[in-house]
């Protein structure tokens, strides 16, 4: 009789429990998909403020070189082209430098600095944008502009070909210093996930390497890097998602003019620096409607840029549980 | 016995010695950078922190002195009411990540875009809550900037719970499980518990990332010059503030802007270095 009523217990509780797990599954889930609902909403609304620029300028948009807010007509061209050169310029600097020290803490560094340092490189990706940008319009532009500019001007700018890259008035600011800055802002990013990419090559495959007598920089060279590269070109990529939207530190240094010019040391406008400065003081539709459309292919490139990365770094970690 | 004068062997040297230089030499490039900031930093903001920067409001055009104290006080009033908004959202999520994120397409593609989202524009989760919430209201407010916030905050907790609560060993789950505890309870009370630092951590993170943004509090906070509790009316906040102050023209405006990137930097660092101290964890026992 008892063991009847304990077991209609039982089962009610059971019951309980199950629809308490049903709604914890669903809650959790519906939270969950906030992030996604939330991707969808961006994509809609810049695809909504954008309908109006594309129609009326049509795909001539992106391939137009002007950005004319007085007569009210807006190319693409110069901020697409802008943001392209600086994410290059700071990702053809930060990479050999994100693999040095990547390098040198996994391979070189003393076990008991390894913390400390790396903690320090990491502790620059703490730093705030808006830093970055007083920093490099208020000390480090200076200097570029009166020591660096004038010497790359006098052996690069002589070269043919290559020499209107390095020509013009070294004001400091421009598209090469927004790329300089750039490039220390990813470091901390793609020398962390080489780091950590470094660290899963198997340990028999290095000593092999070292057992035949070679040298640390070619096993690290050799054995290393190749075993790594889907993980380190995903880190770039990383970095170079990064560098693509990065907004404030660029609208201090990249000099905001909205016109193209073939030389680094002229100044430029990138797609988000564009945003940061027009957005809250356009007038006409047509210019936000034009700030849409810039940030729908910035988010747009950045998604295409960040998906590549993940998907390379998620090969990579496939390996490991492989090892 | 190797001779080292054989011509390969003194190559492959040299090319060792140059490649390992080159790597000391780039550490030694991220430090003088993080170096040179601080020091940048503490030489043009160390005069600026007074008494008066933590009570007066700022300066209108023109006029002398002035502090930071509205901003301050707007900028502590959106990163809490974002962390408030964006930790039960992020936890919540991370635990759905973790539990049922292995064999199951929603949270796949979820964990997928979380992973995007920590590293998308900033100026563009700006400029979609303008879209979303400033220009149907027709006005700036703290709201619209705390909401910008907690949309980049989402991700970096879900990440860290998500990434914490799969450290905890199964051994401890099924040792619950066989205690006839439900789901709920053992994902809550037994796996976070377990994993209760890491969480806090991730947190911490996600309010040093807040703290020093800018770019989403343009078009959604913009600024007050004047102090404002009032979070449906524009607010002050110190990167904005430290944005306009150091392009101006006056000189108390740039003392001033300098003194809140140095309060503002050394509270990130700070934060991040006592989330990876402190609250340390690795993984559960």
């Amino acid at each position: 009789m008892s063991d009847a009523v304990s077991s209609a217990a039982m089962h009610s509780i059971m019951r309980k429990q199950r629809l308490q797990d049903f709604i914890f599954h669903k809650v959790t889930m519906a939270f969950a998909l906030t992030v996604l609902v939330v991707l969808v909403g961006i994509i809609i609304s810049l695809i909504h403020g954008a309908i109006p620029a594309l129609s009326h300028f049509g795909p001539a948009f992106i391939t137009t070189v002007e950005w004319d807010p007085v007569n009210d007509n807006y190319g693409a061209a110069i901020a697409i082209v802008g943001t392209l050169v600086t994410s290059a310029i700071a990702l053809l600097i930060a990479f050999p430098v994100s693999f040095g020290i990547a390098l040198f803490l996994t391979e070189i560094c003393p076990v008991w600095l390894r913390r400390p340092l790396g903690t320090a490189v990491e502790l620059l990706a703490g730093v705030p944008s808006i830093i970055y940008g007083m920093w490099g319009l208020f000390v480090f532009a200076p200097m570029f502009g009166t020591y660096v500019q004038p010497l790359l001007k006098a052996t690069l700018g002589q070269l043919p070909w290559i020499g209107v890259l390095f020509s013009g008035p070294t004001m400091g600011i421009g598209m090469v210093t927004a790329g300089l800055i750039l490039a220390v802002m990813i470091i901390p990013f793609i020398s962390s996930v080489m780091r950590d990419v470094f660290e899963i090559v198997p340990a028999v495959l290095k000593e092999s390497a070292y057992g035949l007598g070679c040298t640390r920089w070619e096993v690290v060279r050799k054995i290393v890097l190749p075993y790594t590269k889907t993980g380190v070109v995903g880190g770039v990529m990383l970095g170079l998602g990064r560098a693509l939207g990065e907004t404030m530190a660029v609208t201090f240094v990249i000099g905001n003019a909205n016109e193209l010019s073939g030389s680094l040391f002229a100044p430029g406008n990138s797609i988000a620096s564009t945003l940061a400065n027009e957005f809250a003081e356009a007038s006409t539709p047509l210019h936000v409607s034009s700030l849409y459309a810039l940030a729908l292919f910035l988010f747009v490139i950045t998604f295409i840029v960040l998906s590549a990365a993940k998907l390379m770094l998620m090969g990579m970690s496939r390996k490991e549980g492989v090892k | 016995m190797i001779n080292t004068n054989n011509p390969v062997y003194r190559r492959r040297l040299l090319v060792h010695r140059a490649g390992i230089a080159l790597s000391v030499g780039a550490m030694a490039f991220g430090l003088i950078a993080l170096l040179w900031i601080l020091a940048t930093l503490l030489v043009n903001g160390v005069g600026a922190l007074s008494g008066s920067m933590f009570t007066a409001t700022t300066p209108a055009p023109g006029s002398e002195g002035g502090g930071l104290w509205n901003a301050i006080f707007g900028s502590l009033l959106m990163v809490g009411l974002s962390t408030l908004v964006a930790t039960p959202i992020g936890i919540l999520a991370g635990i759905y990540l973790a539990e049922y994120g292995d064999d199951n397409k929603v949270a796949q593609v979820t964990r997928f875009v979380t992973d995007i989202m920590l590293s998308a524009p900033s100026i563009v989760i700006g400029l979609f809550v303008y879209a979303l919430y400033v220009a149907n209201l027709k006005h700036f407010s703290g709201f619209a900037g705390s909401l910008a916030l907690s949309l980049i905050a989402i991700p970096v907790v879900v990440r860290a719970t998500d990434n914490m609560l799969r450290l905890v060993p199964n051994s401890l789950l099924e040792a619950a499980y066989a205690l006839g505890t439900p789901r709920w309870k053992v994902s809550t009370m037994v796996r976070l518990r377990a994993v209760k630092a890491g969480v806090v951590t991730g947190v911490l993170l996600a309010v040093a990332r807040v703290s020093g943004e800018t770019a989403p509090l343009l078009f959604t906070a913009l600024n007050n010059q004047f102090f404002s509790a009032d979070m449906n009316q524009p607010m002050a906040n110190l990167p904005v503030v430290i944005y306009q102050f150091a392009m101006s023209p006056y000189d108390n405006w740039r003392a001033l802007a300098w003194g809140g990137a140095l309060l503002v930097t050394f509270s990130v660092l700070g934060l991040n270095i006592l989330s990876r101290t402190v609250f340390a964890q690795n993984a559960p026992k």
